[in-house]
């Protein structure tokens, strides 16, 4: 290698090191990195448009973000898509007490066209039906399996037998819906609306259904608590409700 | 050393960063949990069937590889014709696609609603969420790294020997089997392992186009994946797994490269 070279590379090892730097000087002042369940993507994008808040955020499924929390990422705000995943980081300390902030239903949904197929629950039971739910421990998974347990047990049985993918966030369940890869699936209302078009939801029983509340929480030891105290605030009341709203979310509820 | 001490030194330090970088995650992932424990959790149901699938799938997906990627390299080393430089390019496009693209491709082909879909459908081949599916998506993305391994080791044959056998009374065929196969030998083997260690640790195409289910689609990386939340522990275990055979897998294709090019006529 010619000194040329070296000496090139070794600029390029300072120049990224000083990029580090004036990221971490960035943050500073007023980005706030998100981690939010996948449901929550259009209704978080949009919010943080309509504000015009410096919003990094990142959607996956919300057992996942609190399993990075858990190994030390520390995001600025964690929002997930039920109540308990934001409460047992808060027991262990690793985020503030969790504001409830929104609500959602869950839906079984179709490929849209599909409605010969699959009209209620009980279709799901049948021969050859193939369905895909969110994998345990995924929020959406778990309020499926919540649904599944408040029928008969060879109903159930019947219904998780046909179970054929395992998705690690509701946005998986949507994709393998889009594409017709399986015949339904669990998701939210939200997503339904979402998908434009593409999906039909069929609304579960009321003695079923579960209910679906969305938590959220400053991550402890975050660059951004304050930003992220005030995004908080705003989904509570103002632009982030009305981002909300307007995707499908409900009032938390109570 | 003298005058060259500095540039030595930032060279070896160079060096040095650049080792930390690359193996301290892989040893994080065997000192995070110790051994007792990932062994532990190896004995999880779902971390043996992930496992088992892997090694079935990622074989599967080999033998197809091997079967029509040898006479197809064979073709593109030794005979020239118009577009070949196009040829060559489009089938080595998949290693550089980004997996999601590749899972996305895969689907419009292939999917239900895919280009294919009716057709596959009609003649009752099922692929999405089945492990043949699987099977499909690890032959896409690892084949490129065996055609590409297979085309220069074919092409780097002395074509005196070839000639010979056909001298010799060896048909075409004959020579390709007998004499181009076992000189190709060590690159072909060198190409297999790589083609067979992208295979293991497929993840998106897989997961986008078979989905995740455990024991049918839901391979080695996918179950980390989906451990990865629960059971950290469990995610270190497989994960460790896969570190060992892929170590395995790539001190192969050194070993191999460092042995000259097999004798090759002793057949």
């Amino acid at each position: 290698m010619s000194r040329a070279a070296a000496a090139s590379l070794l600029l390029l090892v300072g120049a990224v090191g000083c990029g580090g730097g004036s990221d971490a000087e960035a943050e500073g002042d007023g980005r706030v990195i998100v981690s939010a369940a996948s449901s929550l993507e259009p209704a978080f994008s949009t919010y943080a448009e309509a504000v015009g808040i410096d919003a990094r955020q990142s959607f996956a499924g919300s057992d996942d973000l609190a399993a990075q929390i858990r190994q030390g990422v520390k995001p600025d705000l964690y929002a997930a898509a039920n109540s308990s995943l934001p409460a047992e980081l808060h027991a262990d300390g690793l985020v503030t007490k969790p504001v409830v902030f929104a609500s959602n239903e869950l839906v079984l949904a179709a490929p849209a066209g599909s409605a010969s197929t699959i009209g209620s629950l009980s279709d799901l039971a049948r021969d050859g039906i193939t369905i895909a739910i969110g994998d345990e421990g995924v929020p959406v998974g778990d309020y499926a399996r919540e649904v599944l347990a408040g029928l008969g047990r060879p109903e159930s049985e019947a219904i998780l037998a046909n179970v054929r993918s395992l998705e690690p966030d509701v946005a998986g369940i949507v994709g393998k819906l889009s594409q017709g890869a399986v015949d339904a699936g669990f998701v939210y209302i939200t997503d339904v609306v979402a998908a434009d078009g593409d999906l039909e939801a069929i609304e579960l029983p009321a003695r079923l259904e579960p209910e679906v509340a969305y938590g959220a929480a400053v991550v402890e030891g975050a660059d951004n608590p304050k930003g992220a105290k005030e995004f908080i605030a705003g989904l509570l009341d103002g632009a982030g409700a009305d981002a909300l709203r307007e995707a499908g979310f409900g009032p938390p509820p109570g | 050393m003298g005058r060259r001490g500095p540039f030595v030194v930032a060279l070896t330090i160079a060096l040095a960063v650049v080792l930390l970088f690359l193996i301290l995650p892989v040893v994080a992932i065997f000192v995070d949990a110790g051994p007792g424990e990932l062994l532990r959790s190896l004995g999880s149901e779902q971390a043996r069937e992930a496992l088992w699938l892997s090694l079935r799938t990622t074989l599967a997906a080999l033998a197809i590889i091997v079967l029509v990627g040898t006479p197809a390299a064979y073709l593109l080393a030794t005979r020239e014709f118009r577009g070949k430089a196009a040829v060559t390019t489009a089938i080595e496009l998949p290693l550089v696609l980004p997996p999601a693209v590749a899972g996305i491709g895969l689907l419009a082909a292939f999917g239900p609603e895919g280009l294919f879909g009716a057709w596959l459908d009609d003649a009752g081949i099922e692929l999405v969420l089945q492990t043949t599916g699987v099977i499909v998506a690890l032959t896409f993305v690892a084949a490129p790294f065996y055609l590409r391994q297979a085309q220069a080791a074919f092409a780097a044959v002395d074509p005196n020997l070839l000639d010979a056998a056909r001298t010799l009374g060896a048909s075409e065929a004959r020579a390709f089997a007998r004499v181009a196969i076992p000189s190709a030998g060590a690159g072909i083997s060198a190409g297999m392992a790589l083609a067979w260690g992208r295979a293991l640790g497929e993840f998106g195409a897989t997961l986008m186009f078979a989905g995740s289910f455990p024991g049918i689609t839901q391979t080695a990386p996918l179950a980390i994946f989906a451990e990865f939340a629960t059971d950290f522990t469990a995610a270190l275990a497989l994960s460790a797994v896969l570190v060992a055979v892929s170590a395995a897998l790539l001190l192969t294709v050194k070993l191999i490269g460092r042995t000259p090019l097999l004798g090759g006529v002793s057949a």
